[in-house]
């Protein structure tokens, strides 16, 4: 019992179920993280570490979509809007969850327009 | 920018080279033969560095040894390749018309062994690769030279190869297009993209992932991963083919392998 406390408290991803560790990344962490949305991959993002130049850049978003739900459908399926974009289909491929999805959207809604880019 | 798909090669060939000589004015023929080298000024210092004790030339001396030492029959792969002095890899892949079918440098060698009586080597062997690397550096400069003759089935392998390059696959939903040839150029996180032109040219290569010499279709089969892509085996018929159109396309380019990438 000691002992899987302590494996626990080492390896803390592995005790907690896959649900609830989600709903632990915020919209940051999903879109950074490589094997989440990996999104930095193609895009600038405020506070973002060695993006890619492959989209354009995260911001003001809110001048780019009408409402939230725009751009999670964006995310959802990019190709709808442009079938040759290079840009994966996060939602009908399973990379992301609709709530993963989500999350990002309402981290993305937020970004001011003029941001800190770290190139 | 795809290329239409039933197009004579000799179309292709010039739409493609046309197209990544427009988009990179600056640089000439040969520049192409270094990948991302050519589009990424500290990569290439990077390269130039490693390359002034390189860590493929072992690879070059024991496939030397191996080229040279006698089959149990007394012949020679010299015997299988005459010209190979002057350097034969610029004009692998081709067609074979006896076997109808894409015949690869890898494979030619092992055609040979079989004709004197020695067991192929697998694919990816270290003496397979140190074969090619020591034939690879006979070629050197030498430009690419690949023919796609008018029979139909050589058309159509050379046209599957192309129809893969372009098709979107894996999860990520990307064909070797979208990187290679839409975003050729562009940074995936730090990753420069190489162009399509010039793909085939510097294998068999040490690339530092590995610690070691490896082949093309190695390399295939990573960027299936990135795009988490179900992949083929090395020297598999479409990996073959893929190579075929891949290889047509970088004609006229210098053959400069064993070469070292990241
Ligand atoms: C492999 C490249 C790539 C990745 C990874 C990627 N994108 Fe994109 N994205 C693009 C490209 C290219 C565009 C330009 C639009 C187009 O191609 O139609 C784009 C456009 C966008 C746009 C529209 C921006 C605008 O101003 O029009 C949004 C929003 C977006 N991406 C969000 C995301 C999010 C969120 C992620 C990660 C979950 C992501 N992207 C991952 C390539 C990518
Ligand atoms: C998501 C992007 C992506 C896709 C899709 C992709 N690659 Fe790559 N590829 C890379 C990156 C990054 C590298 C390493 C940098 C470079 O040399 O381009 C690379 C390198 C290569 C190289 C080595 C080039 C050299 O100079 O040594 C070859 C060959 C290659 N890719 C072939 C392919 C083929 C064939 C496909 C499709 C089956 C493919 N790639 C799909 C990203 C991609």
């Amino acid at each position: 019992m000691k002992i899987i406390g302590l494996l626990c408290t080492l390896l803390i991803a592995g005790c907690i179920p896959p649900a609830e560790l989600e709903q632990k990344l915020t919209g940051q962490q999903l879109a950074f993280d490589r094997k989440k949305g990996n999104c930095l991959a193609c895009h600038r993002i405020a506070d973002g570490q060695s993006p890619g130049n492959i989209g354009p850049p995260l911001s003001n978003l809110q001048q780019r979509f009408d409402n939230k739900k725009d751009l999670v459908n964006f995310i959802e399926d990019p190709t709808v809007f442009n079938p040759a974009t290079s840009m994966p289909p996060f939602g009908r491929n399973n990379i992301l969850t609709r709530q993963e999805i989500k999350t990002i959207a309402n981290f993305l809604w937020t970004l001011p327009a003029t941001q800190t880019i770290i190139p | 920018m795809a290329a239409p798909i039933a197009s004579a090669p000799l179309d292709d060939l010039k739409t493609l080279q046309q197209h990544f000589f427009t988009q990179f004015p600056t640089l000439s023929r040969q520049d192409f033969a270094n990948g991302v080298y050519a589009l990424d000024p500290d990569a290439k210092q990077s390269w130039l560095a490693i390359e002034q004790f390189p860590p493929y030339e072992i690879a070059i001396d024991l496939g030397k040894q191996l080229f040279t030492h006698p089959f149990n029959n007394g012949h020679h792969y010299g015997d299988c390749f005459p010209d190979y002095r002057q350097g034969i890899s610029q004009h692998y892949p081709y067609w074979d018309l006896q076997t109808d079918t894409v015949v690869t440098l890898s494979q030619a060698i092992n055609r040979c062994r079989l004709q004197n009586q020695a067991p192929p080597l697998p694919p990816t062997s270290r003496s397979l690769i140190n074969l090619t690397a020591y034939l690879s550096f006979l070629s050197r400069n030498k430009p690419i030279a690949i023919t796609v003759p008018p029979e139909p089935a050589a058309r159509a392998a050379y046209q599957q190869g192309k129809k893969y390059y372009h098709q979107r696959r894996g999860q990520l939903n990307f064909s070797c297009a979208s990187c290679h040839i839409q975003n050729a150029g562009k940074r995936l996180r730090t990753e420069t993209l190489s162009p399509l032109l010039g793909q085939t040219s510097n294998w068999p290569t040490y690339r530092l992932k590995w610690g070691r010499v490896g082949t093309l279709h190695q390399r295939f089969i990573g960027c299936h991963k990135q795009i988490r892509a179900q992949t083929a085996a090395p020297q598999s018929e479409i990996f073959r083919n893929l190579e075929y159109y891949m290889s047509y396309i970088s004609n006229g380019l210098p053959v400069n392998g064993p070469s070292i990438r990241k």
